[in-house]
C-alpha cells in the first residue's frame, strides 16, 4: 500500500502534466505581479499629478519621464501619457480581485444552496432546480448587462452581477455532486446517530461535494474575468478612474487602425495568460480530482 | 420484565409506480433488557426496512403506515423529526452493513466520534475525546489514543467496523439494531466481532437486533430469532427450538440450504423459485408457490399460531 500522505500524492499525480505545471508557473506569476504591483510598477497610473500628456501615445522603448523609476516606457504609453506596463499591472489587480471575490460569493452561495437541495429534496430541491435552469437559459453577458443597467455602475455593482451569474453554476455542480454523497451509507448513519442536519449538510455532505466544485470554480474565475473585461470593454463595467484590463483594451481600440498597437495589444496578453494559466490548471485539477481517470 | 424495545404490528409501505407494496407487513417482537433478537431472512424480505422503520430513517416514498414501536415506553412512530434525533444514537444506534462506507472519509476518527458524543451531551471536547478513547478500548482497538486521529482509510474492514460499533457505543444506548454488520467481513474477524458484541450485550444490558440472512451467525449469537418472508414474519422463538425444530416449511428451507447439512458430494438443496415481487404476492400465505407441504387451504390468510412461548404463521406447521 501507498504510504504517501494524501497531499504528497495529489502533488505528483499534478505534475504529471508538464502543461499544467507551465500553466502553475504562469499562474503564480501573474498572481505575484498583480499582488506586488504597487512596489513593482514604474509609476503609479493613477496618480494623475505624474502623468505628462506630452507623453501620450509613446511606442514601446520610448524614454521615459521623470516620474518614472524606469529610464523607458518598456511597453509604450497611452492616450494620457501613462506607462503601459504600470496600468497593465494595476490592471491585472483590479480584474483578478473582482474575478476571484466574485467567484468565492458565488461558490459559497451556489455550493450552499446545491448541497440544501440535494440534502431536503422536495419542493426546495425542485423550486431551485427550476430558477437555476431559467437562469442558465439567458447568456450570461445579457444578465449581466441588464442588471448592470439596473444597478448602475461600480466595482461591487458588478461582483454582484457577476456573482448572480455564476451561483447557479455551482449550486447544480454541488447539487449533483451532493445527490450521490447523500446516497451513501455515512449520511444515514450520520442521521442514525442522531446529529443536527445542520452539522450533516456543513460537515458531512459539502467536504465530500467538495473536489468538482473546486474543477468548477477555476474555470469559472475565469469566466469572471473574462466576463468583466467584456463588460469594461463595452464602458459598463468598473470605474475608468481604476482601470481593469478590459477597459484598458478599450482605451487602445481607437488608436489601433493608426498602427499604435500597444495599448489594446499589452493588457489583451496580460488577460490571455491569466486566462489561459487558469484554464490549464483548472484541466489539470478536473483530471486528477476525477476519480473515474484515476489510477 | 418489560420490553426495552416493543414493536407492534409495525407496517411499512412504498408508493411506487407499480402501487403501493408492503416492505414490512404487521412485524411484531419485543426486546428485553441484554437480549439478542435475531432477525433472518433472504434478500428483499424486509429485514432492513424493519430496523430502518424503527429508527424512523425511512425515507420517501416510503412511510412507515401504521404501528407502533416503543421504546422504553416512547413511542417512536409517528414522533416529530426532532425527537427522534435526541433518540437516535442516544439510546437506540444502527449499525451498517458496509464498513468502508459508514465512516465518513474526510473527518477523522475523533472528528466523527466527538461530533457523536456532542449531539447528545454538553460536555467539553477533552471529556468526549476520553469517552471516544474508552470506547474504542471496548471493541478492542490496540493503542486508541493513537488511533483516534487516523482518518478511516487508515483502518482495515474490520477495523473500521469496530470503529462504527465503538461510535454506536458511545452513549450506552439501551437499543442497537445491526444491519448485517459482519457480512462483509472474512471468518475470523466475523467471529472476534460476534464474540464482542455478545460480550457488550451482556455486561452493558444493551438489547440487540441483529438483522443478518446467516443462520450460523444467528445459532452462535442471538437468544430469540424471528424469520422473515415478503415482509412478514413468519416464525419467532427460541434460537435452540427455531433452528433444531423448525416449525414453517420455509424456515426448514432455509436451514436444509446451509451446506454443511448435506453429506460431501451430495447435491445442495435449494428452495424452489424465488421470492416473489412485493407487487405481485399471491393471496393467503406468501410462500405457498415454492411450498411442498402447499394446498388450497393456504389460499387463505395463515393463522399465528402460538405454542410454548413459539409463534408460526402457517396451516400445516411442521410440529
Amino acid at each position: 500500500m501507498n504510504r504517501d500522505s494524501p497531499l504528497a500524492r495529489f502533488a505528483r499525480d499534478f505534475s504529471e502534466s508538464r502543461l499544467a505545471l507551465a500553466g502553475l508557473g504562469l499562474l503564480a506569476g501573474v498572481l505575484l505581479l498583480a499582488l506586488f504591483a504597487p512596489w513593482i510598477a514604474p509609476q503609479n497610473p493613477y496618480d494623475l499629478a505624474k502623468l505628462d500628456l506630452l507623453d501620450a501615445r509613446l511606442p514601446p522603448g520610448s524614454k521615459a519621464g521623470p516620474g518614472l523609476t524606469l529610464s523607458m516606457y518598456a511597453l509604450g504609453t497611452d492616450g494620457q501619457g501613462r506607462d503601459m506596463l504600470s496600468a497593465i499591472l494595476y490592471g491585472l489587480r483590479v480584474s483578478l480581485t473582482v474575478g476571484v471575490t466574485s467567484g468565492v460569493i458565488a461558490l459559497t452561495i451556489g455550493a450552499l444552496a446545491g448541497v440544501l437541495a440535494a440534502y431536503l429534496g422536495g419542493r426546495f430541491e425542485q423550486l431551485l432546480m427550476r430558477v437555476v435552469d431559467i437562469q442558465l437559459g439567458f447568456p450570461a453577458i445579457l444578465v449581466a448587462l441588464i442588471l448592470i443597467a439596473v444597478l448602475g455602475r461600480g466595482t461591487d455593482k458588478v461582483i454582484v452581477a457577476l456573482v448572480t451569474v455564476q451561483w447557479a453554476y455551482y449550486a447544480r455542480t454541488a447539487r449533483s455532486a451532493a445527490l450521490v454523497e447523500r446516497g451513501k451509507e455515512y449520511i444515514e448513519a450520520a442521521r442514525g446517530l442522531g446529529l443536527s442536519p445542520a452539522r450533516i449538510v456543513l460537515k458531512h455532505l459539502l467536504p465530500n461535494a467538495l473536489p468538482p466544485l473546486i474543477v468548477v470554480a477555476t474555470v469559472q474565475v475565469a469566466h469572471a474575468i473574462a466576463l468583466e473585461a467584456t463588460l469594461s470593454f463595452l464602458g459598463l463595467g468598473l470605474p475608468t478612474t481604476e482601470p481593469s484590463l478590459g477597459l484598458l483594451i478599450a482605451n487602445g481600440y481607437e488608436y489601433l487602425l493608426s498602427g499604435k498597437y500597444w495599448i489594446s495589444v499589452y493588457p489583451g496578453v496580460a488577460l490571455l495568460a491569466t486566462i489561459l494559466s487558469i484554464n490549464l490548471v483548472g484541466d489539470q485539477l478536473r483530471d486528477v480530482l476525477n476519480p473515474r481517470l484515476a489510477k | 420484565m418489560s420490553a426495552v424495545l416493543a414493536v407492534e404490528g409495525l407496517v411499512t409501505e412504498f408508493s411506487t409506480r407499480e402501487g403501493i407494496l408492503r416492505a414490512v407487513d404487521e412485524v411484531s417482537f419485543s426486546l428485553a433488557k441484554g437480549e439478542i433478537l435475531g432477525l433472518v431472512g433472504e434478500s428483499g424480505s424486509g429485514k432492513t426496512v424493519t430496523g430502518f422503520s424503527i429508527l424512523g430513517l425511512v425515507d420517501p416514498p416510503g412511510l412507515v403506515a401504521s404501528g407502533s414501536v416503543r421504546l422504553g415506553g416512547e413511542e417512536l412512530v409517528g414522533a416529530p423529526e426532532e425527537q427522534l434525533r435526541r433518540v437516535r444514537g442516544k439510546r437506540i444506534a444502527m449499525i451498517f452493513q458496509d464498513p468502508m462506507m459508514t465512516l465518513n472519509p474526510v473527518l477523522s476518527i475523533e472528528t466523527q466520534m466527538v461530533e457523536t458524543v456532542l449531539a447528545h451531551e454538553r460536555v467539553g471536547k477533552a471529556a468526549a475525546r476520553e469517552r471516544a478513547i474508552e470506547a474504542l478500548g471496548r471493541v478492542g482497538i490496540a493503542s486508541p489514543a493513537e488511533r483516534l486521529s487516523q482518518y478511516p482509510h487508515q483502518f482495515s474492514g474490520g477495523m473500521r467496523q469496530r470503529v462504527a460499533i465503538a461510535i454506536a457505543l458511545l452513549h450506552r444506548p439501551e437499543v442497537i439494531v445491526a444491519d448485517e454488520p459482519t457480512t462483509a467481513l472474512d471468518v475470523t474477524v466475523q467471529g472476534q466481532i460476534l464474540f464482542e458484541m455478545q460480550r457488550l450485550a451482556r455486561e452493558s444490558g444493551t438489547a440487540l437486533v441483529w438483522i443478518t440472512h446467516d443462520l450460523a451467525v444467528v445459532a452462535g449469537l442471538a437468544d430469540r430469532v424471528c424469520v422473515m418472508y415478503a415482509g412478514r414474519i413468519v416464525e419467532a422463538g427460541a434460537v435452540g427450538q427455531v433452528l433444531d425444530a423448525p416449525m414453517h416449511p420455509y424456515t426448514r428451507g432455509l436451514l436444509d440450504s446451509v451446506p454443511a447439512a448435506a453429506a460431501p458430494g451430495a447435491r445442495l438443496h435449494s428452495i424452489r423459485g424465488s421470492t416473489p415481487s412485493l407487487a405481485r404476492l399471491p393471496a393467503g400465505c406468501a410462500f405457498r408457490e415454492r411450498c411442498e407441504k402447499a394446498d388450497d387451504a393456504c389460499a387463505s390468510q395463515p393463522p399465528a399460531n402460538d405454542r410454548e412461548g413459539r409463534r408460526v404463521r402457517c396451516h400445516h406447521p411442521l410440529c
